[in-house]
């Protein structure tokens, strides 16, 4: 059951992730968008991280993409217009992808093929929000006061940047 | 196939049966209860006392015409109400509706009363709430109109702007149990201090919730776009605000998301605030008070019968009455007692709390959105946050308070 | 049925960070940019949790969690300087903010 699950959620990570990138009006990868980060909370739910999965579904897909939606209507953002520039990114564009990724997923096939055991849901029930919640109060303290000042800077950064001049 | 996949696939059906079934009628009520607040009868044509008329709106809604405007993105306009309306039903699948009984043929089994619980069930009702957001947003957007964009855009930033304080006055409920799932939440309101003061979270020792509870139902109001916050979707504003060039069904799939979002926030209080399926005094005497109630409901039935003059209500009134004697002797019955009389207190409570939503919506005018914005910027928010800094005080300082 | 192999959750990752990266080079839309990096932090958070389902250690949560509330301060500052950028050039292709002059 577990390895449908996967199968569905990469299956969809990857066509959203294409879509992502081949479609041409920033509304539809926004949405493309969305796919991938719904698919990578079920496959966090299948390897036992339910505090982040919930987390990725309530921070990434509810405030970050409807961030993304706000200003891709509000400023009417139009199909991207299709430059002819370069010659040797259309031809050698996506090959070169393949350069990069094919090599890479080669290398971690066979570096962790031997040594690890296969996922299977529920093998590990350590992934809840006491045992995240635990470590980031006493382990990751000091991480986790800067970053409430990271977010105090950049909420002021935010503001001060989209405010209206004062003329 | 196995026996717990057939329990909760019989539960699943019980429960969409009982959710659609509600939703219809709620819009009943809902006109009903404003008719009176306002001085008028309502609906009361469509069979005896308007009870039909939830079919007939169903018929009206399926027969209209079902157009397409101009040059609208065609993808996202049909997804927008697909995506509300399944958000909004998903929610009702983890609300617990009473404790561990026995299968009623099977004497071996136990099952929950609720369709499943989830260990982080107070977050997985956060994330569908954020995430109907873009069904609001794309409606608006696709459908080419700029006062459906504008209704949209507003509506949706009302929604995310309340998620905050929703978000942080949900936590204190969630200090004083310390669970997430729903299940352990109800399950840790379930003593009576002194006896007969149920230990509800907003009558609980460290800190009592009342002022969550009263900012929570704000939140609630405001994320479901009701009175007095639904500027967004007025008709003397906005034309009808995201959806108006929706017609017929996909009308439909709007109007019950706005519904089943109601009964969800209810259900999520009830679960939260008032303690989920626990009585309001100790166990022997509180199981008959349903039929307490349903036998005082029919002698009034049968008393009115003979007074009112309209011209059906001697027929239906005593029948009714009936209805209500029989509910009454369901409800006395031992054996079923351990069903339906927790799912008769979780009903009581949200009911309650969906007239209080009504009762709103008849009395309160509504928000400018500035005033709106502001009141969840500067007013509600720091008063979550103060509610919440004060109930991890006082359970810092008072652990395990019984 | 056959369990999956933890590779397979490392090769996800690596398939959409390169898609990331593609979408990040090839894309001129400013905004589909941004959702490029958005997606790339994505794949290293499956990666960070997948290493943490192998240790059976809860740490590679918490960073991830810090990747996602890095993330979300960068879109929010990143998406105030699009705004800039588009009412003080009028255009949202990035070959077209090409002279440093206002």
């Amino acid at each position: 059951m577990d390895s449908i699950l996967f199968i569905i959620a990469a299956v969809a990570a990857i066509g959203c992730g294409l879509n992502l990138v081949l479609q041409s009006h920033p509304i539809s990868s926004a949405l493309s968008l969305i796919g991938v980060m719904s698919s990578l909370a079920l496959l966090y739910l299948l390897l036992g991280a339910e505090f982040i999965a919930m987390a990725q579904m309530i921070v990434y897909g509810g405030a970050v993409m409807v961030l993304f939606i706000f200003v891709i209507m509000l400023l009417n953002a139009g199909a991207e217009k299709r430059s002819d520039k370069s010659l040797f990114a259309r031809i050698f564009g996506f090959p070169l992808l393949a350069v990069f990724v094919v090599p890479l997923s080669f290398l971690i096939k066979t570096t962790f093929s031997a040594q690890v055991s296969d996922v299977s849901f529920g093998s590990w029930v350590g992934g809840t929000a006491e045992a995240v919640g635990k470590q980031l109060f006493t382990k990751f303290l000091l991480p986790f006061e800067v970053i409430s000042v990271l977010i105090l800077i950049a909420i002021l950064g935010a503001v001060v940047l989209a405010q209206k001049e004062i003329d | 196939m196995s026996f717990f996949i057939i329990v909760t696939l019989v539960k699943i059906a019980i429960v969409f049966g009982v959710f659609m079934t509600t939703l219809a009628y709620l819009q009943w009520v809902e006109r009903k209860v404003l008719a009176h607040i306002q001085s008028r009868t309502g609906p009361l044509r469509v069979g005896p006392h308007g009870l039909l008329q939830p079919l007939a709106d169903v018929f009206k809604l399926l027969t209209k015409e079902d157009l397409m405007p101009p040059h609208a993105s065609k993808f996202f306009y049909l997804l927008a109400p697909f995506i509300a309306v399944s958000l909004a039903l998903v929610s009702i699948s983890i609300i617990p509706f009473g404790p561990v009984v026995d299968v009623p043929f099977f004497p071996g089994h136990k099952t929950p009363l609720g369709i499943t619980d989830l260990n982080v069930g107070i977050l997985f009702i956060l994330a569908i709430g954020a995430i109907s957001v873009y069904g609001i947003a794309l409606a608006g957007w696709s459908s080419n109109n700029k006062y459906s964009l504008m209704g949209g855009l507003r509506s949706s930033a009302q929604m995310i702007s309340y998620e905050l304080p929703f978000t942080l006055v949900i936590i204190s409920p969630l200090l004083l149990a310390n669970e997430l799932s729903f299940r352990g939440i109800v399950n840790s309101q379930a003593d009576y201090y002194l006896n007969f003061i149920p230990r509800w979270s907003i009558f609980q020792m460290p800190f009592p919730q009342i002022f969550g509870f009263i900012i929570f139902m704000i939140a609630g109001f405001a994320e479901t776009n009701r009175i007095p916050f639904d500027l967004p979707e007025a008709e003397n504003e906005l034309v009808a605000g995201f959806h108006t060039e929706y017609s017929s069904m996909k009308f439909a799939c709007f109007f019950m998301a706005e519904y089943a979002n109601m009964v969800t926030i209810a259900c999520v209080a009830t679960v939260l605030f008032l303690g989920g399926w626990h009585p309001l005094f100790p166990a022997p005497y509180s199981d008959w008070v349903p039929t307490a109630v349903f036998l005082g409901a029919s002698f009034l039935l049968f008393a009115q019968g003979n007074k009112i003059g309209r011209k059906g209500d001697h027929i239906t009134f005593p029948l009714f009455g009936l209805a209500a004697l029989v509910l009454a002797g369901v409800f006395a019955v031992p054996m079923l007692q351990t069903y339906i009389v927790p799912i008769f207190w979780f009903a009581a409570k949200a009911g309650f709390l969906l007239f209080v939503y009504i009762w709103i919506r008849g009395t309160l005018p509504r928000f400018r959105y500035d005033q709106l914005m502001h009141f969840a910027w500067t007013f509600l928010f720091p008063c979550a946050l103060i509610n919440l800094l004060l109930t991890a005080l006082m359970v810092a300082l008072f652990p395990n308070q019984k | 049925m056959d369990h999956i192999p933890l590779s397979a959750y490392l090769i996800l990752s690596a398939i959409l960070f390169g898609l990331g990266v593609a979408g990040f080079i090839f894309r001129k839309s400013v905004i589909t940019v941004f959702m490029s990096i958005e997606l790339m932090l994505n794949a290293v958070n499956l990666s960070f949790v997948t290493f943490s389902y192998e240790n059976k250690n809860i740490d590679g949560h918490i960073y991830s969690f810090f990747v996602m509330v890095v993330a979300a301060a960068e879109a929010a500052v990143g998406l105030a300087i699009i705004l800039t950028i588009f009412k003080n050039r009028g255009t949202l292709q990035i070959d077209e903010v090409d002279s440093m002059k206002l």
